[in-house]
Order: structure tokens, then sequence, then C-alpha cells
């Protein structure tokens, strides 16, 4: 997490210019604004096959062959995947991680953003670097990169067994496993896809197909006992390290904590699990009956239910609220404690609740305009992008990024301002 | 002539069913067919299966049996004959041999397209009986070989082409490099949150015919759409899953699919034209997660098109003058009632547009769809002689003047590839797509 009580949660507005950097470069794509505010970033066009990230205006040093994926830091430095001479890396705040590879993506970063973390390949050779410094092991091939809440574990799906195209029975036997730090472990699996490292980060567990048929949970390279005809992806308790999953039982799907049913219900579908920071409680997106989604607390489902999707589960620090984004045909609404808001937008993010839990907050677009929606008020600023509010750290503030009129604006407003 | 058709008279060399089949034993037969039949089936397949009167009529439908010399092995009533309702009557109790010409039936003599439920007094749905069987050949584990080892690449990647994760953005930045030569500021843009629209193909795109993607760019940037492309697996909407009959795959890869685009902020996808890749998220796979509809609205190729060209957000500098003729393909049509789009955007682009006939829902199946051309080389002649019906009808619109055949799915493109090959046609074949970009005005581009 991050400490933001260093952030100026005094001055109200600050203004960077924006659209005239059009005006400097062949191109302007996409703006970031960093989390505290302080800082707007693009990737620019300097010439042809030439790029640059503009920061507040100025530009990094160097150019490269190459920029994508800008994106921040937790903790404020700005990442972008480069490449320069052919050959891939980082590059953060404008310095390229030493070493390069054939290539380099899926950027990750701890909850503080003090460890970033990337998925490379040399020489068809794949493997994980974290900080610069990539995994002694290499595979043939990796997917499901993971990297653990205070970054300084990494995991992914590795093969580790040989098989030509077209020899599916050899496949069959089993050529992939999970490897932690780059360490696999000795079990071989059909496949392996997500999977999520413990927070003292000494475990790892993954979903796992031992056949065509049977899938199970394993945890540090052991298979739960007991299969079933499908599981989705495993998370750990926050506390006591017990591996919680989806598991689809008879056609229906349940939740398993270490291979034993947990809920009374059933469900049509079961998934994305969260449990409350304290660990006391865990939710999940369900479908109660065929076509209807909704939010279940502890197996509890929501008795409100929408049409097309529920995403963006977000729990209060103190777990005792729920906010969630739900669709219905083109509207996107705010759900929280499974009331519905008023106010429907054309698209909603994840709701952030303030952090004495009273106030929720969400960024929202209608008519191609964002905004941000607060307790169902919605902010009378029509903007052409915004990010996620953040709330200061005794709840009295909000901080509001975005562009209008094309220029860039940090604001500092009341949270009663908008709240009423 | 592809290949000598002597071939397909030839016993069938398959890996894949040879291998499952000499591991199978009757009780596990038994056991598997009762089991999918009990837990997997309910009022549907008994509904179908108690309400056909065998009158026939789906017969004419078929274009395996118009193809063989109305032999009636080749007609839907006779696959459902010699494969479930053996399967019923006997209660599960049939041979590893009886398995092994079931495979054969359900995967390599049906392509799933639908034609027949139109042509049966009850409207009975024989691709559903169909997918019923391949669903206890999958759990039996005697699925051919190719398309098995398609499912497998699907289950690594979440791509049916064993594309690795970092040959996926590579190769739209390759894609996205070429296009600027032509247009300097043309953008792939990837990972864009918040974009209106998720752009999704299926594999061969960026494993054999990257020029599709190139095309598709151009397209966007002139109509000045605000698009995106994910980096990340979740990027392919095709599922052969969907066809081998492993469902929970096949829920897997639409789960990432859709999850993409919800990650993305996005508020319709695009997808290429591609037709069984539409069936599997706007029908299959969708379904089988719980959603009634696809959770983001899937808009797919021959729709937006239609909706750029209706807009007047491409325009058409000089329309492509070879007289075409248009195949409708049976998932988006049948499936997807796009026919009269298809239409308005073939006489949006072309100068003359000849009909084939039949055509739009009773048009004939390419006979590569519903993973039969997925079965690979080994059945390629039966799939191309088990579609004389469809040569006939493509050398009755060539007579009627048609030089160009556009066909805007991937299946039905290299099932009419080999078609026309083989029965020396002599069309060009041809996506929307590639006529669109070789048509449409260009503001931005160098030579524009």
């Amino acid at each position: 997490m991050i400490d933001s009580k260093s952030w100026d949660w005094e001055t109200s507005e600050k203004v960077i210019e924006f659209d005239d950097w059009k005006n400097k470069f062949k191109w302007v794509e996409e703006p970031y604004a960093s989390p505290d505010g302080e800082k707007i970033a693009a990737v620019v066009n300097v010439d042809e096959g030439e790029f640059n990230v503009c920061v507040n205006g100025e530009t990094w040093e160097n150019t490269f062959d190459k920029v994508w994926y800008l994106r921040f830091s937790p903790d404020g430095r700005l990442t972008a995947l480069i490449s320069e001479m052919g050959e891939w890396t980082l590059a953060v705040d404008g310095t390229p991680w030493e070493d390069k590879y054939g290539y380099a993506w899926n950027t990750m970063f701890s909850s503080d953003g003090k460890n970033i973390a990337v998925a490379v390949q040399q020489d068809m050779k794949y493997s994980m670097a974290v900080n610069g410094i990539a995994w002694k092991q290499t595979y043939p091939n990796m997917t499901n990169y993971t990297l653990s809440s205070d970054g300084s574990k990494t995991a992914a799906s590795v093969q580790v067994g040989e098989f030509d195209s077209g020899e599916i029975h050899k496949f069959q036997e089993g050529a992939y496993t999970a490897a932690l730090d780059g360490k696999a472990w000795d079990t071989k699996f059909v496949n392996v896809w997500n999977m999520a490292i413990s927070p003292d980060g000494k475990s790892l567990a993954a979903e796992v197909r031992l056949n065509l048929y049977d899938y199970t949970i394993a945890v540090n390279g052991k298979p739960w006992d007991k299969t079933y005809t499908s599981v989705w992806e495993p998370i750990f308790h926050p506390e006591n390290n017990t591996v919680v999953a989806p598991v689809r039982v008879e056609g229906k799907w349940a939740m398993a904590e270490d291979n034993k049913l947990i809920w009374d219900r059933r469900f049509v579908q079961l998934w994305n699990q969260v449990f409350s920071p304290d660990g006391k409680k865990l939710a999940a997106v369900v479908a109660p009956s065929y076509g209807k989604w909704t939010v279940a607390i502890d197996g509890i489902p929501w008795k409100v239910t929408f049409r097309d999707l529920v995403t963006d589960l977000a729990f209060s620090s103190d777990g005792e609220r729920l906010a969630a984004v739900a669709k219905e045909g083109e509207t996107w609404k705010i759900v929280v404690d499974g009331k519905v808001w008023n106010n429907t937008f054309d698209m909603a993010w994840k709701p952030v609740f303030s952090p004495d839990n009273q106030y929720v907050a969400s960024r929202v677009e209608k008519k191609g305009k964002y905004t941000v929606v607060l307790n169902d008020r919605v902010w009378s600023h029509k903007c052409e992008a915004a990010w996620d509010p953040v709330f200061s750290p005794d709840g009295n503030k909000i901080l509001f990024r975005t562009i209008e009129n094309g220029n860039y604006y940090r604001r500092i407003m009341p949270v009663t301002e908008l709240a009423g | 002539m592809s290949e000598p058709a002597k071939k397909e008279q030839e016993k069938v060399v398959d890996q894949g069913i040879d291998v499952g089949i000499a591991r199978l034993t009757e009780d596990k037969i038994k056991h598997t067919i009762n089991s999918v039949i009990k837990v997997e089936t309910g009022a549907r397949l008994k509904a179908y299966v108690e309400t056909c009167i065998h009158c026939g009529l789906c017969s004419e439908a078929c274009h395996y049996y118009l193809s063989q010399g109305n032999d009636p092995k080749f007609s839907p009533v006779g696959k459902v004959k010699q494969t479930m309702w053996e399967m019923l009557k006997k209660k599960g109790k049939v041979s590893p041999e009886f398995m092994r010409r079931a495979v054969e039936i359900a995967h390599t003599e049906c392509n799933l397209c639908k034609r027949c439920a139109q042509y049966c007094p009850f409207g009975i749905d024989i691709a559903y009986i169909m997918t019923v069987v391949r669903r206890i050949i999958h759990k039996l584990g005697i699925t051919p070989l190719y398309i098995q080892d398609t499912a497998h690449s699907h289950s690594v990647t979440m791509n049916q082409m064993w594309v690795k994760d970092d040959e996926w953005p590579d190769t739209l930045q390759w894609q996205e490099e070429e296009a600027q030569a032509e247009i300097p500021t043309l953008r792939i843009p990837l990972e864009k949150e918040g974009a209106d629209i998720m752009y999704s193909v299926i594999a061969p795109e960026p494993k054999f015919q990257a020029q599709l993607i190139y095309q598709a760019a151009v397209i966007m940037d002139v109509a000045g759409v605000n698009w995106t492309m994910p980096a990340t697996p979740g990027w392919d909407n095709s599922d052969m899953a969907m066809f081998t009959g492993d469902n929970e795959l096949m829920g897997r890869l639409k789960r990432s699919h859709f999850e993409t685009a919800a990650r993305l902020k996005v508020k319709k996808i695009v997808m290429g034209e591609c037709g069984h890749a539409f069936r599997s998220v706007y029908d299959m796979g969708n379904r089988w997660l719980g959603w009634k509809m696809p959770p983001i609205p899937i808009v797919h190729a021959i729709e937006f098109y239609y909706e750029l060209l209706k807009a007047g957000k491409i325009k058409i500098a000089k329309k492509y003058a070879t007289p075409v003729t248009l195949h409708d393909p049976c998932n988006v049509v049948r499936g997807g009632g796009l026919e009269e789009k298809a239409r308005y955007v073939a006489h949006a682009i072309c100068e003359e547009v000849i009909e084939m006939h039949p055509n739009r829902e009773h048009n004939y199946c390419c006979c590569a769809g519903g993973g039969v051309i997925n079965c690979g080389p080994p059945y390629k002649m039966k799939r191309i002689k088990g579609n004389k019906v469809k040569a006939d009808q493509l050398f009755r619109a060539k007579t009627d003047g048609a030089e160009t055949l556009i066909t805007p799915c991937h299946n039905c493109h290299s099932g009419l590839h080999d078609i026309v090959t083989h029965y020396e046609i002599g069309m060009d074949i041809k996506f929307f797509g590639d006529i669109i970009y070789e048509a449409m005005e260009k503001p931005g581009a160098i030579d524009g």
C-alpha cells in the first residue's frame, strides 16, 4: 500500500498544459496520470521510428525505437517497455534496465511499487525479471505471470516437458508445472493456469488439469486429493494461508477452502472471489441462476441481480462494506452493499472506499465524457479523461485527476463539497 | 487438382482415434455414454429423439448426402441413426469399432452447419445431437489428432495456434510498423483502457495471415475508431474446444476473452471475419458460462463494416470491378442473421454482385466448418468429395459471371479454397476486408 500522507493535500488546483504537446510531436498517445496526481505522461512520436515519453511537458533524455505500455508504478515512478536496436527492456523514469532481452512484456508492480517485474524472452527461452534481474532458470514456454503482493516473489506456469506438434498423447502425460522464483515444482501437469502466492511468500497455489478431464488445485506442487470437472483461480486467505478456489461439482459451482466445500449454496457460476482485508469475509461474483449475476458474501447472494455482468469487487478497509460494478444492456451501474445507485453510466471503473468507509467513489463515463461519482452524486465536471479518485489518509479530501479543455488538472476538494 | 482422390479410399490413420480406441473397453464406453446422457443432457435430447418421425426430409439439406449420390448414411437422420440412436437403444453397450465409426461421422461427416434443422418439420437440431456425440468422444479420449492438438494449444496458450505470449504483441507491433509505411501516423493501440472497441481475431491471423491485421488496422485508422487490442492472452476469439466437446476448456477460453474486454473497459468487441468464433462467443461459450447473451456485445466484422459504410466513416474510392459472388457462412447467417448486412457491404464495395443459389440461410456449407477442416489432412479428400454440391453451386455462379468469391469466414475461406482448387472452378477468394482495404479512400496514406 502506498502512504499518501506526504502528498500535497492542500493546493486546491494545479494545471499542466497537455494539448500543446500535440504541436511538439508527430503524435501523442493516450496519457497516464501519476498516483499522486503531480505528473501527466504520454508516449510521443518524435520522428519516423523514434519514440519518447513526455512527462509534464518534458521528454526523457533518450529516444527509443519503440515505447509501449507506459504505466506509473504505485510509488510514482514512470515505466515503459522500450526497444533499442532490436532488443527490449523496461525503462524506469527514462533509464532502461541494464539487461536487454529478445522481448519484454507484462509489467507488474508490487502494491507499494518498489518491485517491478516483467516477463522476458531471450533466444526463445522464457523467464521473469524483477527489478532488472532475471531468473537463473529459463523455460521453453511460460504463461500466467504472477507477482506477490510485496513483490518479493514471482511465479508462472512453465513448460518442463518436451513434445512436438501433434504429439497429443505425450502432451497428455503432462509437460507443464509452476515455478516460484524460477524454481519449478517437481510435479508435471497437463495444464497449469492461474496461480497465487501466499502472503508470506512461501507457498504457491495454482489451477491444474491432471488429464483432459480432472481439474484441481495444486499447492506447492501437491494437488488436492479430490478432483473436479473444472476449477477457477485460487487465492490465499490473508491471515492463515488457506487456499480458496471455486470448484465445479455436479454441474454447479461451489467454493472450496483447502479442498473442503465451505458454502452451502451452489451457483451456475462463481468466480473472482476476494477476501476482506482482515480475511473474515469472502465475496465472489456469482450467477445464482442462469443469466442472473450478483455478488455473494460468505455464500449469501445479494437480492439484486444483473443480466450481463458483475465485476470489480471492492471491500472497504474494515471489511464491512462491499461495492461492485454491474452492467445491464449498455448501462453500467455502481452497486454498494447490494443497493444500486440511481445514476447510471456508459462505463464505470472499480469503486474506491474512503479510509473511514463512509464514502464510495468511482470513475465513470457518459456520452464520451468522464467524471467522478461519489455516494451516487455526480461531480459536475465533464472531462476528456479522468483517473480513479483518491481519498486523503484522513478521508476528508479527495484527489481528482482529469483532463479538461486540453489541460491536465490536479484538484483537491473536501469530500463534503461533492457529497453534500 | 489439390490431392489425389484415391487417398480417400484408404483407411485413415489417425493416432488420435487409433490410440484412443485401443485403450477403450466396452465398460468404459457404456459408463461414459450413459453418464453424459444422464448428467449432461435432458429434455432437449429426449424431445429431439422422441419427436423424430424418421421422415428423412433433412436429407436434402445435407451437402454430404447430396454430394455422395444421395447415400442415406450421409443423411442427417442417418448420422443420428448410426450414432446416438444406437447408443440409446443399446443403453451405451456399443463396441470400440462402433465408436470409431461414430468419430468419423460426428467429426468428419457433419459440419454442425444446422442447415438440416431448417428442413426438419419439427426443427430438430441434429447438430446439437452430433455435439453430444462429440462430447462422448471427448470423454472417451478418441478425438481426431489434429483438432485435439489444436485444443491442447488452446489450453496452454489460450489461442489455437501455439502463439506464445510474446509473439502476439510482437506481431502486432510488426504489423503496425508495416502499416506506418503506408499511413505514417497509424497505430495499433495495445492495452488502451477505455477504448470504445476491442478488436479480436483468430490465431491463424498472427500466425499466417498477419496482413489481415494490417488491413483491419488501416480500416480502423481511416474510420477514426477509438479501438484497442489486448497484449495478453484473451485476444483469440476462436474455440476448437467447442468442437471437440471439451466444454470446460471452451468456457475457460470464453471467460478469458470476455474478461479481457471487461478489463480493458471497452463497450464492444469487434471480431474479424470468422464464423465459428462468432458461434463460440455469441452462442456456445458464453452460455456454458451462464451468460444468456455476450456480457460485452460482440460485433462481427460484417456488421462492423456495414456500420462504417452506412455512416460514411469509410468511403469507397473505386468499387471492386471484378464480378463477385457471396458465400453466406452458416454461423453468422443461420446463426447470426447477418445475410442482408453482408449484401449491403458487398454492394457498397463491389461493382457487381451475382447471387449464388441457394443463398442466405439456405446456402450450402463450405464443408470446412464445425471443426471438420481442423481434423486435418487425413480427411481432406473426404471433405472435398463431400461437398461436390458446393462446387456445382459455385460453377453456376461462375457461369452467371462471378469471378471472385467473397466469404467472410476463415474456415469457409480455407474450405472453399480446397473446393475451388480441386474442382478447378477458377475463382479468387477474398474476405470483405481484402476488398474494403483495396477499394477504400485512405486520406492519411502516403499515396492517398
